[in-house]
């Protein structure tokens, strides 16, 4: 997984409330059983007319954001379905940070599983966030999260909390599964415990 | 509060049953007793595991599900004409096979879509806990299991570990007593509660289902308000199992028998809220009040009951509401103050994981029999399984859908996500017993309007979107 600690580029407004998981990954880009080439699929419909052809009103066609590292977004963002092809085609277009005020939960789950940070704060400060990225000249911002703050051009910083652990996973890009096998016999113990307390609950494979 | 310190709602005590050790103040190990998997969010964790040299931890703890991506034609065949749907199908099936996973394939006799599969064989059962690649694994709530949807990631966790790090929710229960209308649904109360929570109104809680309405509701009525909750942002549902939930399981494949049925039941006997548990929202609502809805918008919070007019965004003090409005208004192609029964339709939908069980058919054939579908739409019927199908069959409801005009099809998520070839034109306006309206969910420049199945019946019928109440039968 990627490592996050500081990163430092454009971020591009969204405002629009509740942007859910269809739109930033519409279904005709799911069908793969790899990762790979989710980049053109990223908001398809709003990036892209009938035709295929960039809809240049469209924040990321706009030339001072076509390399956005953050999105400014509205509330809800990412809500809907449990697709993780949505975060992993925002990284693949190069976002590392997705700042709002509330996420859908499962999204915000799929980001930290792969370096992408969501980040909260409150209303107030993701719509000074969202005045100021809307002039391109002021869009450029710092994300630190050894510190915990988001640094606008001026210096001023907004400061973020974040769940302890999940902020480790994504300093330390750690291997969530290799964690949890660390406690390995615990689950076995817990397993033995558990289904001697609900023998209904273990299970069979077919035909036992 | 003091008093109620030690009083645990049955949310509580099913993390707490399931909490393999604690990790931090907000996170404990979560056992995952059953995992399903589905073909289009499961190839990438399983070459996951295969790259780190990684084994399924317990293989019969899982079950696969082909409902996605297939087609849904009458005449069932293992022919997917779309090549990336057919890989992942057959990826799917290495994967399973390769891992001793049991998988219920096109095939099958009990393939079907995951969350009307998975009660139908008795895999779900009170207290336990159940993790899917899918965000509707709420649904399990209603016969008193936690199931909660997670990303691909997480199911690679989950076969590795057969665990999950897991943050608990907070607590909120609903409340719905009183008695529903003639007409008004499982499918309407949810709309009615997600209307008034918003999108967002349970983020963060898991909510457990209440009161006398929700006792009188059939388990897949419950099913209907679990399922749906996610759409209020909720990431679990739970309900008190009762006689009802027990009834529907026994006898179930998988079912426990014997002994371990008794003893079962008299666990499932303390699956139910302490009498003092504090829940940080309690909401009540009288099932008296809620009227068939149907959604405006592109959002499923954005519904009025069908008697009602499209809001007028000019009306909205809220400037960035009443642009969210003028958006969805133009999306949908509806006037500001259209009258909702003065809209057109060119499709109608039956089916998916919220509305796709055999009681959903036969509401929706009590209000088609003797009747047809207007000439210009297209009415489809999707089983939410091959086992409804057949049940449907036995009973004769397929003769009364295909005597009205509609297609009765095999089974699958079909036009739910579209992600198959049923697709919707862009600008068809299309009466769906389906639980998102998102913009392009059912193809891109789709018209979604969420409602009943009944309801959809009665909007097939009359071509506009109309009140069942009225078209009658319901």
């Amino acid at each position: 997984m990627a490592v996050f600690t500081s990163v430092s580029g454009v971020a591009a407004p969204l405002p629009q409330a509740n942007l859910d998981t269809d739109v930033i990954m519409p279904k005709q880009f799911l069908k793969g059983i790899t990762r790979d080439d989710l980049a053109r699929g990223v908001f398809f419909d709003l990036r892209f007319d009938a035709h295929g052809a960039e809809r240049t009103e469209f924040v990321l066609n706009q030339p001072a954001y076509r390399q956005s590292r953050f999105l400014v977004v509205g509330p809800n963002f990412g809500c809907g379905s449990s697709r993780e092809h949505a975060v992993w085609g925002l990284s693949q277009l190069g976002i590392r940070a997705i700042i709002g005020s509330s996420f859908g939960s499962i999204f915000q789950d799929n980001c930290y599983r792969n370096g992408l940070l969501p980040i909260c704060l409150l209303p107030h400060e993701v719509q000074r966030l969202l005045v100021l990225c809307a002039d391109a000249d002021c869009a450029q911002l710092r994300v630190d999260l050894l510190e915990q703050m988001v640094e606008l051009p001026d210096g001023s910083r907004i400061a973020f909390s974040i769940d302890a652990l999940r902020r480790e996973d994504l300093l330390n890009g750690r291997d969530a599964i290799a964690s949890t096998l660390q406690f390995a016999a615990e689950i076995d113990a817990f397993e033995h415990s558990h289904w001697r307390q609900h023998p209904w609950l273990a299970p069979k494979l077919a035909g036992e | 509060m003091s008093a109620g310190a030690a009083a645990l709602t049955l949310y509580d005590k099913i993390v707490a049953a399931h909490t393999v050790r604690r990790i931090d103040e907000a996170h404990v190990l979560l056992y995952i007793d059953r995992h399903i998997l589905n073909e289009y969010t499961s190839p990438q964790a399983f070459s996951g595991l295969a790259t780190a040299g990684r084994r399924v931890r317990r293989p019969a703890a899982n079950f696969g599900v082909v409902d996605h991506v297939n087609p849904t034609l009458p005449a069932r065949t293992a022919y997917i004409a779309d090549s990336q749907a057919a890989r992942q199908v057959e990826y799917f099936g290495e994967n399973c096979r390769a891992e001793g996973i049991e998988m219920f394939g096109l095939l099958d006799a009990r393939q079907g879509i995951e969350h009307v599969v998975v009660p139908e064989q008795g895999i779900a059962l009170p207290g336990m806990v159940i993790a899917c690649g899918d965000s509707h694994t709420t649904t399990y709530g209603a016969l008193g299991a936690l199931g909660f949807g997670i990303g691909t990631s997480d199911v690679e966790h989950v076969l590795a570990t057969q665990c999950i790090v897991y943050r608990p929710l907070r607590n909120m229960r609903i409340r719905i007593d009183g008695e529903l209308a003639p007409g008004v649904s499982a499918k309407d109360l949810i709309m009615a509660i997600i209307r008034r929570i918003g999108v967002a109104g349970a983020t963060g809680y898991a909510v457990e289902f209440a009161g006398e309405a929700v006792q009188r509701l059939d388990v897949a009525g419950r099913m209907t308000l679990c399922n749906m909750i996610v759409e209020a942002g909720a990431r679990g549902a739970v309900m008190a199992p009762d006689e009802a939930v027990a009834a529907f399981l026994q006898g179930r494949p998988h079912a426990p028998r014997g002994a371990n049925w008794l003893a079962a039941q008299a666990d499932w006997q303390g699956l139910r809220s302490d009498d003092d548990a504090w829940f940080e929202q309690d909401l009540q609502l009288d099932a008296a009040d809620v009227a068939p809805l149907v959604t405006w918008g592109t959002s499923p919070d954005q519904s009025v009951p069908i008697t009602a007019m499209a809001p007028d965004p000019r009306e909205e003090p809220n400037p960035e509401r009443r642009r969210a409005m003028e958006q969805a208004l133009a999306y949908m192609g509806i006037a500001a103050g259209a009258p909702m029964q003065s809209l057109r339709i060119d499709r109608a939908f039956i089916g998916s994981c919220t509305n796709g069980r055999l009681e959903d058919l036969r509401a929706a054939a009590q209000v088609l029999a003797g009747r047809k579908v207007a000439p210009h739409v297209r009415a489809m019927i999707v089983p939410g399984s091959s086992q409804v199908r057949r049940d449907a069959e036995r009973e004769g409801l397929h003769q009364i859908f295909t005597d009205a005009g509609f297609e009765w099809r095999q089974s699958g998520c079909s036009m739910c996500l579209a992600m198959n070839d049923d697709v919707l034109g862009p600008g068809e306006r299309c009466a769906s017993s389906t639980n998102r309206n998102f913009e392009g969910r059912q193809g891109r420049g789709g018209r979604t309007h969420l409602m009943s199945p009944a309801m959809v019946a009665a909007a097939a019928v009359a071509g506009y979107l109309a009140d069942v109440r009225s078209v009658g039968g319901a």
